[in-house]
């Protein structure tokens, strides 16, 4: 097996609030192989939140190395950083943050106009990726005209596009009923089980976190038990 | 990201707040459509005036007493006379020189009359100046010798005094005394917005004697052709000096005196256009305003896009084209109100409207530039937010 999706050796992470430091990670090493299906749980304030932005490099660490995709964040710059994401990390998260006013393909598109891809294949993909998430008949409607699960399926189906090794899910049921929420976790555990892509749940719900295969308790910055070690 | 792909996002952004965007291209349409207009309007009232100087004929010098400038103080009392008239015919030609004699005098016919400008003038005005005739003749020679009460009549005077009634060999009263009508002119316009039809010539020895004098006010003088005006000039001006010891002349051009007039015209656009484009600033900043609204409100968009992979200039090429496309397209509106209204102007007043190519264009660009000047900090702003902390913001 190639390179693991995410690679946390020792991984801290501190901020100056208000001339206050406070430490949201207090040494977090942890792997997430290819293909895996793993949710990170905690409670608020217990830095998953932090967790998961330096998973899905929006952010470095103070110190420990921590490796997407195979490649050291510490070592690239904000724009490397951002080719990285549009690579190898897919978004989804708990307010949709699909873009008002714009159609499903457009939105589903969106990360392949950042990697150069021209319009008429991107638009291709972007239409094959939400037929994937079972919204081939909802292509030209915006935001405002679909329900809460359907538009978190166009963000999941954005979060394909570009064929990433791990999915990052935010809370992705969230905002949405337990019916819904449901059917969402069946997409995101289908897309796993069928495309091997990695998908990552940062929840606090247990009853989400329980259908990951592996579960990661996160508590006061630390690592507080993981079913996999 | 391509071009035409930023032009599109932006194109949607702008759309999708349209009150605000077109609100916010008010102030720089209302700056360039300012600028157009008022170089428009300076440019075709130069014009205007160039072009009613011209059409007095070329190559036409203007003697007169005096310093000529902007600053030569006081009119003179004029010692021009007959004498030099004759002295300025053997320099520059038999046929090349008129001299004039100016009053105004209430002219009758039965019981109409007009106040009328009184030009004495010699059988040479018609050679010097382009004053084409409607019917009879010009003064002659035999006129001016024998100081006959002759008259040619400008359109208008003639139209007020006579009416539909032909004038010519019809009688009118000019200063107590009667003057037979041989001639009267051609329609031709205003000169520095005066009618030249209001316009009645004489002969000017009778004109002379009308009203007790010996002098002439001005002598013009026709050149053969362009380049023989500067030299000759110079003689006239040293030919009048050497006889009138310690008195000053000057010979002016028409180059000159729309030397003069253009440097006042050109100044006076020059400032309302300066002002004018105070107000293109102006919309600048609220150009600049407004895109620090926009890019507050869209952070979460901003944030999306950095963790879908937007680097940071990608998100500051979208901002920077979103002000650029904004300010540009007033200044394509602007354009086209300034032209439009120049038309307008144009066709509603005397004054012509000249739209000069580089005037459209360099609004065009000037507008554009207001657009990269005041988009690039908002832009940059976009560009460096920290996509966890935008992703964060509600």
């Amino acid at each position: 097996m190639s390179a693991p999706a995410l690679e946390a050796v020792d991984v801290t992470r501190a901020y100056e609030m208000e001339g206050v430091r406070v430490q949201a990670l207090k040494g977090v090493s942890l792997t997430i192989g290819q293909g895996e299906y793993a949710a990170i749980l905690g409670p608020s304030g217990s830095g998953k939140s932090t967790l998961m932005h330096l998973l899905g490099a929006l952010d470095r660490p103070s110190t420990g190395v921590l490796r997407v995709g195979g490649r050291d964040v510490a070592s690239l710059d904000d724009s490397a950083l951002a080719e990285l994401r549009n690579e190898h990390i897919g978004f989804v998260f708990q307010s949709f943050h699909l873009l008002a006013r714009t159609t499903a393909v457009d939105n589903v598109g969106m990360p392949l106009m950042y990697r150069g891809v021209p319009r008429a294949e991107r638009r291709a993909r972007a239409v094959a990726a939400l037929e994937r998430v079972g919204l081939g008949h909802r292509l030209g409607h915006r935001p405002n005209q679909m329900s809460g699960g359907e538009q978190q399926r166009v963000a999941i189906a954005r979060a394909l596009v570009g064929e990433p090794q791990l999915v990052l899910a935010d809370e992705p049921t969230g905002n949405l009923d337990t019916r819904t929420g449901e059917e969402v976790m069946d997409l995101l555990e289908r897309l796993n089980a069928e495309q091997g892509v990695a998908v990552v749940l940062v929840t606090h719900e247990p009853d989400v976190a329980e259908r990951a295969r592996r579960q990661i308790y996160i508590r006061d910055g630390l690592i507080e038990r993981d079913t996999a070690a | 990201m391509r071009t035409s792909e930023l032009l599109g996002v932006a194109f949607e952004a702008l759309r999708a707040n349209r009150t605000r965007s077109l609100l916010t291209m008010l102030g720089v349409i209302i700056g360039v459509w300012a600028v157009v207009v008022l170089v428009a309007i300076g440019g075709g009232a130069r014009d205007m005036v160039e072009g009613e100087i011209e059409g007095l004929g070329s190559n036409i010098i203007f003697v007169v007493p005096g310093e000529f400038g902007l600053d030569s103080g006081g009119p003179t009392v004029s010692r021009l006379d007959l004498e030099d008239t004759r002295e300025l015919r053997r320099i520059a030609g038999e046929d090349a020189v008129t001299a004039g004699l100016n009053s105004s005098e209430v002219v009758r016919a039965g019981s109409r009359e007009v106040f009328a400008s009184l030009l004495g003038a010699d059988e040479n005005v018609a050679n010097v100046y382009v004053r084409p005739l409607a019917r009879g003749r010009h003064l002659t020679e035999i006129d001016v010798e024998t100081r006959r009460r002759v008259a040619v009549l400008g359109s208008q005077a003639a139209e007020r005094l006579f009416g539909e009634v032909d004038p010519l060999g019809r009688q009118v009263t000019i200063g107590g005394g009667r003057f037979r009508v041989v001639g009267v002119f051609e329609e031709v316009g205003q000169t520095f917005g005066q009618s030249r039809d209001n316009e009645v010539q004489v002969p000017l020895t009778t004109a002379q004697r009308m009203l007790g004098v010996t002098r002439v006010d001005y002598m013009a003088v026709r050149a053969a052709d362009a380049d023989a005006v500067e030299p000759l000039q110079a003689r006239l001006v040293a030919a009048l000096e050497s006889r009138h010891q310690g008195e000053r002349y000057s010979a002016v051009t028409q180059t000159q005196l729309l030397g003069t007039i253009g440097t006042v015209l050109g100044a006076l656009t020059g400032v309302l256009a300066a002002i004018a484009a105070i107000s293109l600033l102006v919309g600048g900043v609220g150009v600049s305003n407004i895109m620090l609204v926009s890019v507050r409100e869209r952070t979460r968009e901003i944030g999306l896009r950095k963790a879908v992979g937007a680097r940071q200039r990608d998100v500051l090429a979208q901002f920077l084209v979103e002000a650029v496309l904004l300010t540009s397209t007033g200044g394509v509106l602007g354009i086209a109100l300034g032209v439009g209204t120049a038309l307008a102007i144009a066709a509603l007043s005397p004054v012509p409207a000249v739209i000069a190519w580089w005037s459209p264009v360099l609004a065009f660009t000037v507008s554009a530039a207001v657009g990269v000047f005041f988009g690039v900090m908002p832009a940059r702003r976009a560009g460096r937010l920290d996509p966890v902390v935008a992703l964060r913001s509600d």
